[in-house]
């Protein structure tokens, strides 16, 4: 399974919410708003380590570099992806569970 | 298009396909109404299906999809009555539709 | 984990997983309406009801103060409609001071890594 979410942490809880219910090993892909959650520093950053150890955590390139994000330090164990290694993600762990 | 049933000197509202806009003004005059606009008497056997509906409707807040209708119809009115035949031979353009348009019900969700 | 039926076609394991609020958004109504017609279709239809999307099935609702439709009792149809695949996470009622007692139609109340697992079991999942 590939769960993809979309909204900030700070603002809604739908990243929460995947990370209760994802299988170990599962992929999770961080795209729009969600890629706030990547960042080092931020009072999320040691849930988000935790969660890099029991899934696969990849943020979405693009949707950093669109918020100035692109040279922020990111939480250890996260994975940079473009949109093809979103194709190859989807493909590879599919089907794709998205958080709304 | 006439947008609205006279009925017993009252103007009852309706959409495009005849579906009654308020299903709070529907009443047994209206039904008479709908039915002669579709041109179907309203016989004894099809006023069981009307009010079958609209009891459905008050329990479940939705009309059903005819599936639905025909299997629960034949729990409640004798598996005699549970076939698309019978159904289709009360109302040739659907009973999903037919019916529950004379049952002043909306068009009947996943109408398949 | 498609099941080949005899007849050559395929029928896919497909969830629909409730996470809001009824009232407050058009989302429950929506789901529930496209539930109702994915039924029609003959897949291996599955709804979860987890966070908030619990209190879709809460007894006792009167939206008609607020004059919206009372769409709570259109879960009681599910069974006519052949979906008799209804988990509720428990873990979600508990923090909510709810339990199976306070919903509108029979459940299969499960705990949240049964559900990890059952979601991850689907072909297709969808989440609102």
């Amino acid at each position: 399974m590939l769960h993809t979410v979309n909204k900030s942490p700070f603002e809604r809880n739908t990243l929460e919410a995947c990370l209760k219910r994802a299988v170990p090993g599962a992929a999770i892909l961080l795209i729009e708003d969600a890629v706030y959650a990547a960042l080092a520093g931020t009072t999320l950053a040691d849930a988000m380590t935790s969660a890099a150890q029991r899934f696969e955590v990849s943020v979405l390139g693009p949707d950093l570099a669109a918020r100035g994000l692109e040279n922020t330090a990111l939480v250890k164990g996260v994975t940079v992806i473009d949109y093809g290694g979103f194709v190859d993600l989807a493909v590879e762990k599919g089907p794709v569970q998205a958080w709304l | 298009m006439d947008a609205a049933y006279q009925v017993d000197g009252k103007t009852i509202a309706h959409d495009e396909e005849g579906y009654l806009t308020d299903i709070g003004q529907w009443n047994e005059a209206v039904a008479g109404i709908i039915a002669e606009a579709e041109g179907l008497p309203m016989t004894a056997e099809r006023w069981e299906v009307v009010n079958f509906l609209r009891e459905y409707y008050q329990e479940y807040q939705i009309a059903p999809a005819v599936r639905v209708l025909t299997k629960a119809i034949g729990k409640k009115l004798g598996p005699e009555k549970a076939s698309n035949k019978y159904l289709y031979e009360l109302f040739p353009y659907g009973p999903a539709k037919q019916a529950c348009k004379i049952a002043g019900l909306p068009k009947p969700t996943g109408c398949v | 984990m498609n099941e080949q039926d005899t007849d050559g076609t395929v029928t896919k394991r497909f969830m629909v997983v409730n996470r809001k609020a009824p009232h407050g958004t058009v989302y429950a109504l929506e789901v529930l309406e496209m539930v109702l017609i994915s039924a029609m279709f003959d897949q291996d239809v599955h709804v979860a009801f987890l966070d908030d999307g619990v209190w879709q099935l809460r007894r006792g609702q009167m939206p008609g103060v607020l004059e919206m439709k009372d769409f709570s009792k259109t879960y009681r149809a599910l069974e006519g409609y052949g979906v008799e695949k209804i988990y509720v996470e428990g873990e979600s009622l508990a923090e909510r001071g709810l339990s199976e007692q306070d919903l509108v139609i029979p459940v299969e109340v499960i705990a949240r890594a049964d559900m990890a697992r059952l979601m991850d079991g689907m072909d297709v999942v969808l989440t609102a």
